[in-house]
């Protein structure tokens, strides 16, 4: 069986670093780091917390639920593989655990995203068993 | 000052890339007695925004990510020691981690970040976002969000930059636009509208700095720097703590402290302007106006011609040209505006004048204050 096209530029393959987070999406499981040392949850996924300069960080699942800090809605995609899903929003959402990550708003209106939206994650399945994090009005 | 590095008799090392650097840094932190909240300035021979960001070091107001080969690092040295003595900044660190043979084993020929993917490539491109324009169209976004700001106030700088186009005969675009043109001009990433975004053009600058002695022999009048700060912050949008204020909070008010003026003393302002958004923080980063305040500052076309905050007279990024580094072109109105060179488009009585140049995603600000012998 052939793989299914790819929709959008994916996500690399993980790194040895990102591994653990690509692996828990095939769960469909939200994982952020959190560093034990100064007790603050890391998002992008780094080798040493940007507080503290602490190594030990550990992986922990998330609420899975956050809240919309900016959204744009993106009309001409960059990626040709996209323009048939234009327009779409780009969200940066601000999750329980204090950290923020870029992410689609999916399942409604685009239009009708906005800064302060309640938001809960979704996933969108990549061509090769992951799953990328998006996210869903949480009202309703 | 303080040292390490990371060796082993083996001629391998397990750790590399961003965690070599980082545990080489805390180990020299250490050894100097002093903390990464200490550190104010970065010296990287790739890329100092990205190492600054990964590490967590806030806002450092030094940066240097010259590339020399494997005298780089005495070249960071060298100018970390000169902004030092200058009074730019306090404590810099400079960085370097190099493991050809564990990357070897670790079938990796990609070196520093061999430890990870480019994390613009794994945690935001797969969502879409345009380059450059999303992050700016968040930051839009955000503004809007928080203060009220309007797409007719941000239209409002993509008009009245067109009007100092009208007089530049080198400019892009002339024809006068009104608010609605802008309005009514295709949404590319919502708020910004086509008209709200820079131009992509051909265009090259250069500039010639001497000392205040060689200058006053040459035939032209000089143009002095007398301040000059730089600041950064995120690398990634999404990293960006704030997205309503830029690290041009940090610079601006540092060159005009070092150059002994208010906001009040500018008599022309060129703050790029890669998209009206980035215009309107800059207003109020460098303190022209309050935060938040842009968008009123802006509406009645007080940045335009007979304005009392003449800005972006070449007709800015938005309609004189952009090739995709503008920087320059803010340095080089500057100088004109200060001589006296600008034709039809020309302030009267210039004797201090603002570049502003932003970096990046809202990554870097640097602020330049120049003057003529009567400023100072």
């Amino acid at each position: 069986m052939t793989a299914p096209e790819p929709t959008r530029l994916e996500p690399p393959p993980p790194s040895e670093l990102t591994a653990p987070f690509w692996d828990a999406t095939r769960r469909r499981e939200l994982l952020v780091q959190w560093c034990n040392s100064c007790d603050h949850a890391v998002f992008y996924p780094r080798e040493v917390c940007p507080t503290c300069l602490g190594d030990d960080l550990e992986w922990r699942t998330a609420a899975g639920t956050g809240t919309v800090y900016a959204v744009t809605v993106e009309h001409k995609p960059m990626d040709p593989r996209m323009r048939d899903q234009a327009p779409y929003a780009i969200a940066l959402v601000d999750l329980e655990e204090g950290v923020r990550m870029m992410t689609n708003v999916v399942g409604c209106d685009p239009d009708s995203v906005t800064a302060g939206m309640p938001v809960r994650v979704t996933w969108e399945a990549l061509s090769d068993g992951r799953n990328l994090p998006q996210f869903e009005p949480a009202a309703g | 000052m303080g040292v390490a590095d990371a060796v082993s008799p083996t001629g391998v090392l397990d750790s590399h890339g961003r965690a070599l650097e980082a545990a080489v840094v805390k180990e020299a932190l250490a050894d100097a007695g002093l903390t990464l909240a200490d550190v104010d300035g970065v010296c990287h021979p790739m890329s100092s925004i990205q190492f600054a960001e990964y590490l967590g070091i806030r806002n450092p107001v030094f940066t240097d990510s010259t590339m020399t080969g494997g005298s780089s690092f005495e070249v960071h040295v060298e100018h970390a020691a000169a902004a030092i003595a200058a009074g730019l900044c306090d404590v810099v660190v400079g960085v370097y981690a190099g493991t050809p043979r564990g990357d070897r084993a670790r079938g990796s020929r990609r070196g520093p970040r061999g430890a990870g993917n480019e994390p613009l490539l794994e945690w935001e491109l797969p969502y879409g976002i345009r380059m450059p324009m999303g992050p700016y169209a968040l930051a839009a976004d955000r503004h809007m969000a928080q203060f009220g700001t309007t797409s007719e106030q941000l239209a409002q700088i993509a008009v009245t930059t067109r009007a100092w186009a009208a007089m530049n005969p080198k400019a892009r675009y002339r024809e006068p636009i009104t608010v609605d043109d802008v309005l009514a001009s295709p949404m590319e990433s919502s708020p910004l509208h086509k008209l709200d975004c820079c131009l992509v053009t051909d265009g090259a600058g250069a500039f010639v700095l001497t000392s205040v002695e060689r200058a006053r022999d040459l035939p032209k009048p000089p143009v002095y720097v007398l301040g000059a700060a730089t600041c950064h912050g995120h690398s990634m949008i999404s990293q960006m703590a704030d997205l309503t204020v830029t690290p041009g909070a940090v610079s601006g008010p540092a060159a005009f402290a070092m150059a002994g003026v208010k906001p009040g003393d500018v008599d022309v302002l060129m703050g790029y302007d890669s998209f009206t958004i980035t215009a309107l923080l800059h207003l109020e980063d460098l303190g022209f106006c309050a935060k938040g305040e842009g968008g009123a500052f802006v509406e009645d076309g007080k940045t335009g011609p007979g304005g009392s905050l003449p800005m972006n007279t070449n007709g800015g990024g938005l309609s004189y040209t952009h090739p995709g580094m503008y920087g320059m072109f803010l340095i080089v109105e500057a100088v004109r505006q200060l001589r006296g060179e600008c034709g039809d488009r020309q302030v009267s009585g210039v004797e201090i004048a603002v570049a502003h140049g932003s970096g990046m995603v809202l990554s870097c600000m640097s602020t330049l204050v120049l003057g003529t012998e009567a400023a100072l």
